[in-house]
């Protein structure tokens, strides 16, 4: 009987996991809610229910860019997914278009590149960026003010010239995509179709060979260490003043085990400094609302057998978890902060 | 047996997944914030772990002025583990305690974590290799009940 029950429960459990792991909609909910949202609203990423797209994004489209993703841009290459689990997230996306799906046409446009630049510069840059590398941000604005309610894709990006064909993209730019702030080059901008083409050939001339998707390993250390001639005590007012002085505001010291044990019982031999600029903390959300999950700043001074150190998490190190290249400029700048508080604190 | 059947389709039928990427782990409920907090709050202490504090970055950032919506960091581990590590493993510490960020974006949440298998690759330490696996699988489940309440 027990065998019979437990040999039940594995076909039931395998019948289950064809059915539900595998359907479209099951895998779009486990890897791209998250940023779509779960009926394609959009979120950190861009809407893709909206009709004005789907009639100009190819099901091959789709499937790209899931496959090469957006390097730099928050949108990840899913290499982990394989093909057939690739096609299906992609028909249950197509399953919101109410048309037929746009044809893959990969015939070229031969426009002029260097007009198309100038062109660019002219009627593109103000929203998509210098190169086409994108807005600031990424997806729709919610909270957290931004230049537009969607903020422009990076349409300079290595992965999307990898996914759109030229005839797509000339569709995109001749019709704009209604409900979002893209305009018709035509209607709007006042564009002619040959300068269309002139932009897509400049676009087309900013492609690069696709790059192995394999990470290179990281060589930073996962944290930052100074050590420190001053007592425990010393070393955190040290910090304090250097906070203060790099224009941050002191929120709170705390023990490591805060929380964990009675305020009586709490260990005396390390000591957390949390300090924050709020309005590089507001600029830092605007570009990626997940870089709190490393907020708020904090240095740790640390006591052991007497000798005092102090240290903090490695914003560099970290800031390749996001793949948002704006996000990586202002860990840098954190790095340097952290390096310079804790260099003046140890002093 | 056909309730036990049942039973088990149910329980598996509603079931979602985290995204789990080789550096994050993120989940998005379409709970409101609150419910939201509540649950992943139970969810901490169901699985073991304590709940040493709540960041509240959105009330920091209001009061300065800035805009934005519900904006909170969870923090949360195991008193033991918090002590011998920090004795142990003392360069672990920037890392300590565990946290959840959690945000709202629109009626829905949005919790996102650092995938505790990377700091297996960041501390590659033996002794400790267990333990990530061990964090990996519990904030796992913890993102999920979060995620898949109703
Ligand atoms: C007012 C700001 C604005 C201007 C000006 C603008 N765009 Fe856009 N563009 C957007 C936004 C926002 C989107 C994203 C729309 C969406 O959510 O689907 C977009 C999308 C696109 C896309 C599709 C990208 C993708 O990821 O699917 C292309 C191609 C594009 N724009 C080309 C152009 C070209 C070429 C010009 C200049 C002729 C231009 N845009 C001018 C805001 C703008
Ligand atoms: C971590 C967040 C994130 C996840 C997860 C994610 N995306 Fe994206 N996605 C984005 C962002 C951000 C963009 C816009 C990139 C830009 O600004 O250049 C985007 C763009 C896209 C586009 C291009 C849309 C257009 O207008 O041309 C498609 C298609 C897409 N994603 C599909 C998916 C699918 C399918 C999945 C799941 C397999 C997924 N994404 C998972 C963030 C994400």
């Amino acid at each position: 009987m027990a065998r019979i029950i437990s040999q039940i429960l594995l076909l039931c459990f395998a019948m289950v996991s064809t059915a539900m792991g595998e359907t479209g909609e099951q895998l779009y909910l486990d890897n791209c809610s998250i940023c779509h949202g779960n009926e394609g609203q959009g979120g950190v990423g861009i809407p893709l229910a909206l009709s004005s797209f789907l009639n100009q994004a190819p099901d091959e489209y789709i499937q790209r860019t899931i496959r090469y993703g957006r390097p730099g841009r928050v949108m990840p290459a899913f290499t982990h997914l394989d093909d057939k689990q690739i096609k299906l997230i992609s028909q249950f996306v197509a399953s919101w278009r109410k048309g037929p799906s746009p044809v893959w046409d990969e015939t070229p446009i031969k426009g002029n590149p260097q007009k198309g630049e100038a062109l660019y510069k002219q009627y593109c840059i103000s929203c998509h960026h210098a190169k086409g590398q994108g807005g600031q941000g990424t997806g729709l604005k919610f909270s957290r003010p931004k230049e537009l309610p969607i903020s422009a894709p990076g349409i300079g990006n290595n992965g999307f010239l990898h996914s759109a064909t030229d005839q797509m993209i000339k569709q995109v730019a001749m019709h704009g995509r209604k409900g979002t702030p893209m305009p018709s080059a035509i209607r709007d901008l006042g564009l002619k179709e040959s300068q269309v083409d002139d932009i897509v050939s400049y676009l087309r001339s900013l492609q690069k060979p696709l790059k192995s998707t394999q990470q290179k390993l990281d060589e930073e250390p996962p944290v930052l260490v100074y050590d420190s001639d001053y007592s425990l005590k010393e070393t955190v007012a040290n910090l304090e003043r250097a906070a203060v002085g790099m224009n941050f505001r002191l929120i709170r010291n705390q023990a490591l085990d805060y929380g964990f044990v009675e305020a009586e019982k709490e260990s005396t031999h390390e000591e957390i400094v949390f300090f924050c600029n709020f309005n590089f903390l507001y600029e830092a959300l605007k570009l990626d609302p997940r870089i709190g999950m490393f907020l708020p700043c904090r240095i740790t001074a640390v006591e052991r057998n007497g000798k005092v150190q102090v240290m903090s998490i490695n914003p560099k190190r970290l800031s390749h978890f996001f793949n948002n290249s704006e996000l990586d400029q202002a860990c840098e700048q954190m790095h340097d902060t952290y390096t310079s508080i804790m260099e003046d604190a140890t002093l | 047996m056909k309730r036990l059947l049942l039973i088990i389709l149910l329980l598996v039928s509603s079931h979602a997944n985290a995204l789990v990427t080789d550096q994050l782990m993120m989940v998005r409920s379409s709970q409101s914030f609150p419910e939201t907090m509540a649950t992943l709050q139970e969810a901490i202490a169901q699985q073991g772990y304590k709940l040493s504090r709540v960041q509240r970055v959105d009330i920091g950032l209001t009061r300065s002025g800035y805009q934005t919506d519900k904006y909170r960091i969870v923090f949360f581990g195991k008193t033991d583990e918090v002590h011998q590590l920090t004795k142990q493993h003392p360069d672990l510490v920037p890392y300590l305690p565990l946290k959840i960020a959690i945000f709202a974006e629109g009626d829905e949440t949005l919790l996102i974590t650092a995938n505790p298998l990377a700091f297996a690759k960041m501390y590659p330490q033996k002794d400790l290799q267990r333990m990530f696996q061990r964090w990996y699988k519990d904030v796992k489940h913890i993102l999920e009940v979060v995620q898949n309440a109703e």
